[in-house]
């Protein structure tokens, strides 16, 4: 690459300096046609925050709206346009983008790489994103508004029933499907082709490996979701009967179809976490990883029954017993490597030599609520209670504590472990305490008492409500608005590092941090092992 | 500083778990309607789903407390601020195969009464009486097999109460004007279908919830041991009026409950009498009016709006639209047999004939749609029925 500009432009770059690989571009074209894995990190991150704050901005609407029984701010048919967009955003559009955006800036530097394997398409599957959400958002402001279906846009009531803007919605969500697709790809290519020498496979490190599976499930069931949407995009305009009995489809076929892209897509948006827990608790425990060989195996093992468990988010459309059964046990299963992988970090933490930076703040509090989302999950599985639990706003609360305080926790843990390596600087560690303890209080008054309101029968997804989950409503929307505003906190101390401000960092950053992205400089240069270290 | 800090974590951590265990104290008022967890609900088998939801709970409970404890525990003694050093050891084949055999064991545990209580609730055979049980945008509808009765079943509570004019009655979005009546004691089986998109059927106190699929039909039961009122709502999301569509079971004791069938068929009777006597008669345009306008209040502006505007681009407008202005014949049937892939459903079960002729001829008259034209139940009975 660099020899490549070296050749086209030698008046550009002084041929003696050492450091003329390290140009970097200027302006806004230095953005739009980078290929530089850690210029497009910067941007998947950028976009993911960016859609965080703007589908945080749709939760406070729903929750202001939730905030007392009777219809204040929105109508019901605006505030099913939000939930629907709100987990659209989130999903597509917040956590899936900004693990993307964490494996562009640090695979390469982990395996030590030069760059992804395909920095073309690094580039083209990042700006494909901004239209997509373009799309999906300029969709609220058509004749009839956006899509009002939920995220999970169940037919008939996204073909039949649904307004004009489905269109905008299945193109939108194609393109979100495409960039996947190619930032999976990517990643693949990248960790089978480019790691240095003496980079085995069970040497490498588990973001990295936790990627390369998420990136076979993305794979393997984004082409699913396209079949899904484009089926959905037929029977609303083109007369197909997929999904209408009256044509010999069958509604419930959409589910199954959705759910078997919909189970594997938990896990993509979970691994990548687990992965980053992974290389934190070993660093502030100043102790190896304990079993490392059966993280890989779980995660493997738990990727491969992510396939075989897709209806327990249907149990109650009716089917036979045995499937039931069937579905039960499967996703049973699931809770014995996920408790390994529970049992692994507590284990890696016991007799270590513990400091409790923020990374590591996150990190614990990653693992206690991600726990508790993982054990009413399994309290989910149960068919018989299930049909209780499901639809209720304690599968909101479930699925909340793996989503926020799972996946966005481990993000923000990221972000705070691997910034002072980005920018060189170390991050504003007072803004850094507020951000955490306004988050970690706010978060769980938002949703630990969602199980309660679920468990005493709210059902989810409406814009009001009988009187008895008036009191639990509001202490809910209250934590609501101060986790929304809390995160203000983080987008200034993003800001802040961004322009550099802090006390500067040594290569290694943290004492225990092990690995090839701490071997190289703070900030790490704009191109970095150009010539592969050996790993021992 | 740094111990203040370590402090203030535990408790935060621990915070959870307090709220947690305060669910324990509310199962003393499990039964009643508790507002912390789960009820216990008004038959056997909502009973023993209870039972498992609070062994689950248990076991995650113990198990959180297991986990975290080690954690904490390590938290505190390993911390270098302590003083302590690194231990070397990073795996260890015993250890790992225990803890990956023992959760196991406890899933086996927990799948055994799970399974046993999953197929006493597939169970719908020998039912003693068949209840069809048919969802629609926004209102359940009900027909005793065998029996002539049917009816619809609207959310009762006023659109003041919603709109926060009028204060709000004790049972806000869980009333509705005819709830379902079934005996107690007797195996009730639910047939349950829908004419629109995908509802589902949920009474909590049954621990029933089955989805409501259009073109398939769900079976499930109940057994109720108590007389009482029994509140749900539809569970899945199903359109704009997905919160308000509530589902009222009333319990009868078996004589009860036939007293009030017979009832029932002899005003079902009746009103078909006087549905016939009805077509010989004209009503005057101020009785039409009158009663239109009630009749589209309640079955027509939830989506066509009480101003006749609809939702742009969702739900058609009526005022000034073509069909309301000319096209008399064309608006009958269709609001008779609604309008095949669209939210417009066929109100000819729906509605009687007077009904449906009032409503035309307030939709041909509102909101500035001056036709004049007067549509009587004759008119209706004769697109109805083809001629």
């Amino acid at each position: 690459m660099s020899k490549a500009t070296e050749i086209m432009t030698p008046d550009a770059v002084a041929p003696q300096d050492h450091e003329h690989h390290d140009h970097i571009p200027k302006g806004i074209t230095r953005w739009l046609f980078t290929t530089n894995h850690k210029d497009i990190g910067t941007l998947y991150l950028w976009f993911a925050f960016i859609m965080f704050l703007v589908g945080g901005a749709m939760a406070m609407v729903i929750r202001a709206e939730l905030f007392q029984p009777g219809l204040q701010i929105v109508e019901p048919n605006f505030f099913n346009q939000m939930t629907t967009v709100h987990g659209l955003i989130m999903v597509f559009g917040a956590v899936m983008p900004a693990f993307t955006g964490l494996a562009n800036w640090l695979i390469p530097m982990m395996i030590g790489a030069p760059d992804m394997a395909l920095p073309r398409m690094n580039n083209w599957s990042f700006w494909i994103l901004p239209g997509a959400f373009l799309i999906l958002l300029s969709s609220l402001f058509m004749e009839g508004g956006g899509p009002a279906f939920g995220w999970t846009f169940y037919a008939p009531l996204s073909t039949t029933y649904s307004g004009d803007s489905t269109g905008l919605f299945v193109f939108s969500v194609h393109i979100m499907g495409i960039s996947s697709i190619m930032g999976a790809i990517n990643v693949i290519v990248t960790i089978f082709n480019m790691r240095a020498p003496g980079m085995t496979w069970m040497k490498m490190p588990l973001f990295v490996w936790t990627w390369l599976i998420t990136a076979f499930l993305l794979i393997a069931v984004m082409p699913v979701l396209a079949g899904a949407v484009t089926m959905v995009l037929t029977d609303k305009f083109f007369g197909t009967s997929f999904f209408d009995a009256a044509g010999g489809g069958d509604p419930v076929m959409f589910q199954h179809i959705f759910w078997f892209f919909g189970h594997p897509e938990v896990y993509i948006m979970i691994l990548p976490a687990f992965g980053i827990i992974s290389q934190i608790v070993p660093t502030f425990s100043r102790k190896r990883l304990f079993g490392y060989a059966s993280m890989v195996y779980a995660t493997g093992a738990i990727a491969l029954l992510s396939f075989v468990v897709w209806a327990h988010h249907m149990f109650t459309t009716g089917m036979p017993v045995y499937m039931e059964m069937f579905f039960m046990f499967a996703t049973m299963l699931i809770s014995v490597p996920t408790g390994v992988k529970v049992f692994n970090w507590v284990a890696t933490m016991w007799r270590g030599s513990l400091s409790f930076e923020m990374p590591m703040m996150f990190a614990i509090a990653f693992i206690v609520l991600f726990t508790i989302g993982g054990l009413s999950g399994l309290m989910l599985a149960i068919t018989p209670v299930d049909f209780q639990y499901h639809d209720t706003y304690f599968v909101v609360a479930h699925f909340h504590y793996v989503l926020v305080t799972g996946a966005i926790f481990s993000i923000m843990a990221a972000v705070y472990y691997w910034l002072p390596k980005w920018t060189g600087k170390m991050y504003d560690t007072t803004l850094a305490k507020w951000h955490f303890w306004c988050s970690l209080v706010s978060v769980n008054l938002l949703f630990f008492p969602m199980h309660f309101v679920g468990l005493a029968g709210m059902p989810r997804r409406i814009p009001d409500y009988a009187l008895q989950f008036a009191d639990f409503n509001k202490w809910i929307s209250v934590g609501g608005f101060a986790f929304g505003l809390s995160q203000l906190i983080f987008l200034a101390l993003v800001i802040k590092a961004c322009k550099k401000l802090g006390d500067p960092v040594s290569s290694q950053v943290w004492e225990g941090a092990e690995g090839l992205e701490w071997e190289i400089p703070s900030p790490a240069p704009y191109h970095t092992f150009e010539t592969p270290p050996v790993v021992k | 500083m740094k111990r203040l800090t370590t402090q203030v974590a535990k408790w935060a951590w621990h915070l959870p778990f307090m709220l947690f265990s305060s669910l324990l104290f509310a199962d003393t008022t499990a039964g009643e309607a508790s507002s912390l967890n789960l009820r216990q609900g008004a038959t056997d088998i909502s009973g023993q789903v209870y039972d498992l939801h609070m062994l689950m709970f248990f076991i995650c409970v113990a198990i959180a407390v297991l986990v975290f404890g080690v954690m904490f525990t390590s938290m505190y003694l390993h911390r270098k601020s302590r003083g302590a050093k690194p231990a070397n050891f990073h795996e260890n084949v015993k250890v790992e195969i225990a803890w990956t055999i023992v959760p196991f064991l406890i899933l086996i545990f927990m799948a055994v009464p799970a399974a046993r209580t999953l197929i006493a609730m597939e169970d719908t055979s020998e039912a003693d009486l068949t209840v069809v049980v048919t969802g629609s945008q926004w209102k359940w509808h009900y027909k005793y097999m065998d029996r002539d009765v049917e009816y619809y079943s609207l959310l009762a509570t006023q659109r003041e109460q919603i709109e926060n004019i009028f204060d709000k009655g004790d049972n806000y979005l869980l009333e509705v004007d005819r709830p379902l009546v079934i005996p107690t004691g007797k195996k009730v089986r639910f047939l349950i279908t829908s004419d629109d998109v995908i509802h589902s059927w949920w009474v909590p106190d049954f621990a029933v919830k089955k989805d409501a699929n259009p073109g398939f039909i769900n079976e499930s039961w109940t057994k109720v041991n108590e007389p009482g009122i029994y509140r749900g709502q539809c569970a899945e999301l199903c359109g704009k009026d997905h919160g308000y569509m509530p589902v009222v079971v009333i319990a009868k004791e078996p004589a009860e409950f036939d007293a009030w069938m017979n009832a029932q068929e002899a005003i079902a009777k009746e009103a078909r009498e006087e549905e016939q006597r009805l077509l010989s008669m004209n009503m005057s345009m101020d009785e039409l009016m009158r009663e239109g306008e009630r009749v589209y209040n309640a079955t027509c502006a939830a989506c066509h709006m009480p101003n006749g505007e609809g939702l742009p681009g969702v739900f058609p407008a009526l005022k000034g639209s073509q069909m309301a202005l000319e096209d008399m014949p064309g608006h009958i049937d269709i609001v008779l047999h609604g309008k095949a892939g669209t939210a417009m459903q066929a109100f000819g079960k729906m509605l009687s004939l007077k009904d449906i002729a009032a409503v035309i001829t307030y939709e041909r008259n509102a909101w500035g749609n001056n036709t004049g034209d007067m549509v009587q139940a004759k008119d209706v009975y004769a697109v109805a029925n083809g001629n």
